[in-house]
């Protein structure tokens, strides 16, 4: 059995990537340059937000209909000599992934970036059936290299500087000259693209991710920087389309409408430098192209979704904006989160993919500041669908005693304002005397998560409501 | 003030309910007279509901939809006769404002939370949208900077009202603050439950600050104050911090938040 990466530590996991000097300096990066780019992109296009409203309108429609839409995409696709396979589960798409390998006799799969490969733990579990996956994207063969989850879900290696990419190169590339010269990030770039070029070439079944499903054709879209995806579903004899049922929409013009607010958000390109159609496998007299072509279809709690208070977050395009803007992944990158999918989009994502219990600080690990949501492409409400999963914990009782209790009677004292009055007064009077002399407490006892960090100014002598009554 | 405003009479003046937050009640009641200055100055009448305890957030904000919606419904019933209900804080604003009409599946409640959510606005918003307010008699010596704290922000619209407001003061020099729009850390509960992620974002809030040329950091939400200011005085940082309010109201001679008497 093999599974996605996930743990549960995420306050220890933070802890830990607060403390860790290297990321902080990479995401330092994040914090400015993402925002910046995508600002100046947004500011270039006017049209922008309009663009939102059509971009979340599209995938609205899509979703209200996604059986209709799933069978015409599966229809036009057989048409064009793809099979199409439905994988309820993870488990269910790694088999899938893993019969067509064995009926080839696949050795070596390449793979283009692919969100869906890392949800369903692809790579241990092909390495695992003695398949070699090789991540063609720069960023994923670096991490893949450090054994490590993507941090980003478009930015895959983000937490990575340059030092320690060299390091890696030098470790695994052992059959280069180890006096050889790598201090330019373009010798990085070249000694990564001449490795990667042999692999191309002897790799069995070319694995790729799709950024849209196109109904009215049975294509598949996918957007690249590097076009290392082209040869990843172009070289190998059989290519192999890994989506979730969320990524379909009815046609073209849908999707040029949605790579427009897509790269925009990004990475504040007006359009990825590589947008790739492929319908199909190849046809006589076509000069390239797999023999076979495969989409596999993966559930895995979408379904769920789709009928319940998190249907909107399927309209996502997986374009990082929210976690380029979010003040937690900011401090702690996307590690901590302990989960594929991290940020805000991760928050809401993760538990329904992966199970509340498995992911339940993610949806709390959030000051709703709300600015996720204010640059989402397609308007999802972040902040609102985390609520929402909060609100399971608390039906659920997840929560920790501790704060259920405490919540408890706040609440017991706010719905009954003679006893909040009562009980407020006392409180004030205890408090108040020990605070007067500067003004703050640097140490409070119950209250150690915040003088543990910061000050907390003393409370009024008297409140403000007494105080009007006095007057009054 | 503007003419118009101020020559109401009595009887035709609208009546303002002041929702004054459990944190202003509780930690600075100045704010809760410095906003009954302002909104009766602006040309109304202002009452103090003597029962009023919190908006629910903390229970909305944890999952905890039964009681929010209870402590919910208390707000309703207590406020709803007034022509208007006015905030402090633009957080608890937004939280009568944008999420009571969510919390009722049954439509009588529903209603009853629409008709509370059009009449709610924070402060300077109600004070320069509604009431047309474009300066205010107030004088503060300093060099005052403003955070935008989120809720206010990206759910009311509150942005250029207090900074116009704030810039009618006498003797008061206003700076920009750089990443105004960025989370202070404060979260309500988040600050609690995960103190070292909410001490790193609210570390760089306070550099920020005391990178500017400002002496006093001014918001409109106590919280996100209490926030930045109990950790600009662990840091030594010799930034006062105030609510817009007091600031505007001309009231700002008490000490400022976290600072002795
Ligand atoms: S939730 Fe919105 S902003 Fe975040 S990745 Fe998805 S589409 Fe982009």
């Amino acid at each position: 059995m093999s599974a996605p990466f996930l743990s549960q530590a995420f306050k220890e996991n933070a802890v830990d990537a607060l403390a860790n000097v290297e990321l902080q300096r990479a995401l330092g990066h994040v914090e400015r340059g993402f925002i910046q780019k995508r600002q100046k992109a947004v500011d270039a296009l006017p049209e922008f937000d309009a663009l939102r409203h059509e971009a979340r309108a599209i995938k609205d429609h899509t979703l209200s209909h996604l059986d209709l839409y799933l069978e015409a995409f599966e229809g036009k696709a057989r048409q064009a000599g793809a099979e199409v396979h439905w994988a309820e589960t993870a488990a269910d798409a790694r088999e899938a992934v893993l019969s067509i390998c064995r009926r080839v006799g696949a050795k070596t799969v390449t793979k283009g970036k692919s969100m869906i490969s890392e949800e369903i733990g692809l790579n241990a579990f092909l390495e695992k059936s003695e398949i070699k996956p090789i991540e063609t994207d720069l960023g994923e063969y670096i991490i893949q290299l450090r054994g490590e989850p993507p941090s980003h879900i478009i930015a895959p290696a983000v937490h990575v500087n340059r030092d320690q990419v060299e390091a890696d190169f030098r470790r695994v590339h052992t059959h280069l000259d180890p006096k050889r010269d790598l201090a330019d990030p373009v010798s990085l770039l070249s000694e990564a693209r001449a490795t990667l070029r042999d692999m191309f070439l002897a790799a069995d079944v070319g694995i790729t991710g799709a950024n849209f499903l196109v109904a009215e054709t049975g294509s598949s879209v996918i957007v690249t920087n590097e076009g290392n995806g082209d040869l990843t579903q172009i070289l190998p004899r059989v290519h192999i389309v890994l989506a979730s049922i969320e990524k379909v929409v009815p046609t073209l013009e849908d999707v040029s409408t949605l790579l427009r607010v897509l790269a925009r958000s990004a990475t504040g390109q007006e359009l990825s430098v590589y947008t790739t159609f492929s319908t199909g496998r190849r046809r006589p007299g076509d000069e390239d192209g797999p023999e076979e072509t495969h989409v596999i279809l993966l559930d895995n709690g979408r379904s769920e979704m789709l009928a319940n208070e998190f249907r909107e977050m399927l309209r996502c395009i997986r374009c990082g904006a929210c976690m380029n803007h979010c003040p937690i992944y900011h401090a702690i990158g996307g590690h901590a989160y302990g989960a594929t999918y991290v940020g805000p989009m991760g928050a809401v994502l993760a538990p329904g993919l992966f199970g509340l219990e498995n992911t339940a600080n993610l949806p709390n690990a959030s000051t709703f500041c709300g600015r996720c949501e204010s640059v989402c492409p397609v308007e999802i409400p972040l902040p609102k669908l985390m609520r929402h999963w909060r609100e399971r914990e608390y039906e659920r009782h997840l929560k920790p005693a501790a704060e259920r209790n405490g919540l408890r009677i706040w609440a017991f004292l706010a719905r009954r304002p003679k006893l909040y009055r009562l009980a407020t007064r006392i409180g004030l009077k205890a408090l108040h005397p020990f605070g007067r002399r500067r003004g703050r407490f640097s140490s409070l006892p119950l209250a150690g998560g915040w003088t543990g960090h910061r000050d907390m100014p003393a409370p009024a002598k008297t409140s403000f409501i007494d105080q009007w009554k006095a007057r009054s | 003030m503007s003419p118009e405003n101020t020559e109401h009479t009595t009887a035709s003046k609208p009546r303002v309910g002041l929702f004054a937050t459990c944190l202003v009640d509780l930690f600075r009641p100045q704010v809760g007279f410095a906003a009954i200055k302002l909104i009766e100055a602006s040309g109304c009448c202002v009452e103090v509901p003597e029962n009023q305890t919190c908006c629910g957030q903390p229970a909305y904000n944890s999952g905890d939809r039964s009681d929010a919606a209870a402590i919910a419904k208390q707000v309703i019933a207590i406020f709803e006769d007034y022509d208007y209900v006015v905030v402090p804080s633009g957080s608890c604003a937004a939280m009568i404002a944008r999420h009571y009409p969510e919390l009722f599946d049954d439509a009588y409640w529903a209603r009853r939370a629409m008709a509370l959510s059009a009449k709610t606005y924070e402060l300077t918003a109600f004070l320069y949208d509604v009431m047309g307010v474009r300066d205010v008699e107030a004088a503060f010596a300093g060099n005052v900077t403003y955070h935008d704290a989120c809720s206010g922000l990206r759910e009311l619209n509150v942005r250029d009202q207090p900074r116009e407001l704030l810039k009618t003061v006498d003797g008061l020099a206003f700076t920009e603050l750089k990443d105004a729009d960025v989370c202070c850390g404060f979260g309500g509960t988040f600050c609690v439950k995960y103190p070292e992620i909410s001490n790193a974002i609210v570390t760089k809030k306070t550099a920020a600050i005391a990178g500017s040329e400002a002496d006093t950091l001014v918001a409109g939400d106590l919280g996100c104050l209490m926030n930045m200011a109990g950790k600009l005085q662990r840091e030594g940082k010799h930034v006062h911090a105030r609510h817009v309010a007091e600031v505007l109201a001309g009231m700002a001679d008490s000490p400022a938040i976290g600072e002795a008497e």
